[in-house]
């Protein structure tokens, strides 16, 4: 049989992520006028800690504070039967909610957009905001649903035989982005 | 394990899963929609046998919020009155597609039974003097949010253990997670094989109270007493009964539990059951919540999450 070795090399590194994190809240701001009814809404894991990280960079340039919380996606998912259930994230909504708000879903990597579908979902059953904006870390293509991100880090072109994984310093210790090539020799 | 008929056989890994996930589910509770999609288009069977209000109500409401469709059957007024048995009530509830049965019978061992006649799965909603695995799973959830921890925690169990599938599970369940039980009991009201539960035993109720940081307490019973367990109901409940004196013996942080429902007066004196450190509204809505979590673990995904065998 084939020998399958991993090779993995980081396409961003923790000023790279620096970076174009700076970038898109400079984007929001510029977006939404201010960012004055905005809420930072990420998706577990690493979505809320991106979301966090943003907040905090909005908070630097414009001396705003805009609300930021979680959103757990696991029940809304439309693969939960192909799987065994799995252990659930936390949503945690900021006080005031997220109604007329304009609401940016937080995520790291965006990929086939079933994520994001399930996070609308989720959303509809949590209030009404005035708009659902998307901001992501990586976009990696190929996607399966019309979906687009407003706000992207990297647009990183892969294979589907790729693998995307993103480490952050608050969770893995430090800052990275990964292609992993699953290679067949 | 595709079911869960006993507590004892929860891993402690199984068993924090579950209480982490009525963590999140808890906050759904808070919001104005309360419903979940995940279990659409699964159907769960409420097979009552006995009587029961919070239970089989708990069941419908966590199978509801996560949008399952709910069968209620209890056995008064159907074929079970004209003598159908158990494996042909279980068939017939396999044949219309039942995901899940969540089974209350008087026969300990029942629910044990219809795992091995039924695809689905069986949750044990009490059987017998058995056990009520779920109401163990509220307990501990309803202990860990009021007192943040259940590692070392020194919990009394009171009063009819003898007929009681609550205490059973709560010693096994407890036991897993790290607590220590002390049950207290008059010898009567005690299982002949108490000694080897994973728990102390006393017979004194008062030498106990002042450790304790848990106190929760039984319900006589009196519907499964066949013989006298004890002198008269006022002789019980001036030695075992939680009244407003042996309330302040407790510890400042401790609480009171009871599973419900109650003989005010008997068990417990309504002042203490209706006290700020009591528990026992609180834990009927966490009983939803845990049943949901129960529920979203075993049915959620392609597989049980929880467990192995069976």
């Amino acid at each position: 049989m084939s020998d399958v070795q991993n090779q993995a090399h980081a396409v961003l590194e923790g000023p790279d992520i620096h970076r174009a994190l700076t970038r898109i809240a400079h984007e929001i701001l510029e977006r939404t006028k201010g960012a004055e009814s905005v809420v930072l809404l990420g998706i577990p894991t690493r979505g809320a800690t991106l979301a966090r990280r943003l907040a905090e960079r909005i908070a630097q340039f414009e001396g705003l504070k805009v609300p930021v919380g979680s959103l757990d996606i696991t029940m809304y998912r439309d693969d939960l039967r192909l799987r065994p259930a799995r252990p659930l994230g936390r949503t945690e909504l900021p006080p005031d909610g997220i109604d007329g708000m304009t609401v940016v879903l937080v995520d790291d990597v965006l990929y086939s957009g079933r994520t994001v579908r399930a996070a609308l979902d989720a959303l509809n059953d949590v209030g009404r905001p005035r708009a659902v904006q998307l901001a992501t870390l990586v976009d990696r293509g190929h996607r399966e649903l019309p979906i687009r991100a407003d706000y992207v880090g990297k647009n990183l072109p892969t294979s589907k035989a790729e693998k995307v994984k993103v480490y952050l310093e608050e969770i893995d210790g430090r800052d990275a982005v990964l292609l992993i090539k699953e290679e067949a020799r | 394990m595709r079911h869960l008929i006993s507590a004892g056989e929860l891993s402690r890994d199984d068993a924090l899963l579950i209480l982490d996930t009525a963590e999140e589910l808890a906050r759904v509770s808070d919001r104005s929609i309360k419903k979940l999609p995940t279990l659409r288009g699964r159907t769960v069977v409420n097979l009552f046998f006995e009587d029961s209000t919070r239970t089989r109500i708990s069941f419908e409401a966590a199978a509801k919020r996560l949008s399952a469709d709910v069968i209620n059957f209890s056995a008064k007024g159907s074929s079970v009155s004209k003598g159908e048995s158990l494996k042909d009530t279980a068939l017939t509830l396999e044949a219309m597609g039942a995901d899940a049965v969540v089974i209350r019978h008087g026969a300990s061992g029942a629910p044990h039974r219809l795992a091995t006649w039924v695809h689905g799965s069986v949750v044990n909603a009490g059987d017998g003097t058995h056990e009520h695995p779920t109401q163990a799973l509220l307990d501990a959830y309803s202990m860990r949010r009021r007192l943040g921890r259940l590692e070392g925690l020194k919990v009394a169990v009171v009063g009819d253990v003898l007929h009681s599938r609550v205490a059973r599970s709560n010693v096994l369940l407890l036991h897993t997670l790290g607590a220590e039980v002390t049950l207290v009991a008059p010898p009567t009201l005690l299982p002949v094989s108490v000694e080897t539960w994973p728990c102390q035993v006393s017979y004194d109720l008062d030498a106990v109270l002042p450790k304790a940081d848990v106190v929760m307490m039984l319900r006589v019973q009196l519907e499964r007493m066949n013989a006298s367990y004890f002198p008269s109901a006022r002789e019980y409940s001036r030695r075992y009964g939680l009244d407003r004196d042996r309330f302040a013996k407790l510890h400042d942080d401790a609480i009171v539990m009871h599973p419900g429902p109650m003989n005010r007066g008997m068990e417990i004196s309504a002042e203490v059951a209706d006290s700020p450190r009591s528990t026992i509204v609180e834990q009927v809505g966490n009983g939803v919540t845990v049943r949901m979590a129960v529920l979203y673990l075993l049915l959620g995904g392609s597989e049980p999450a929880i467990g192995g065998g069976a």
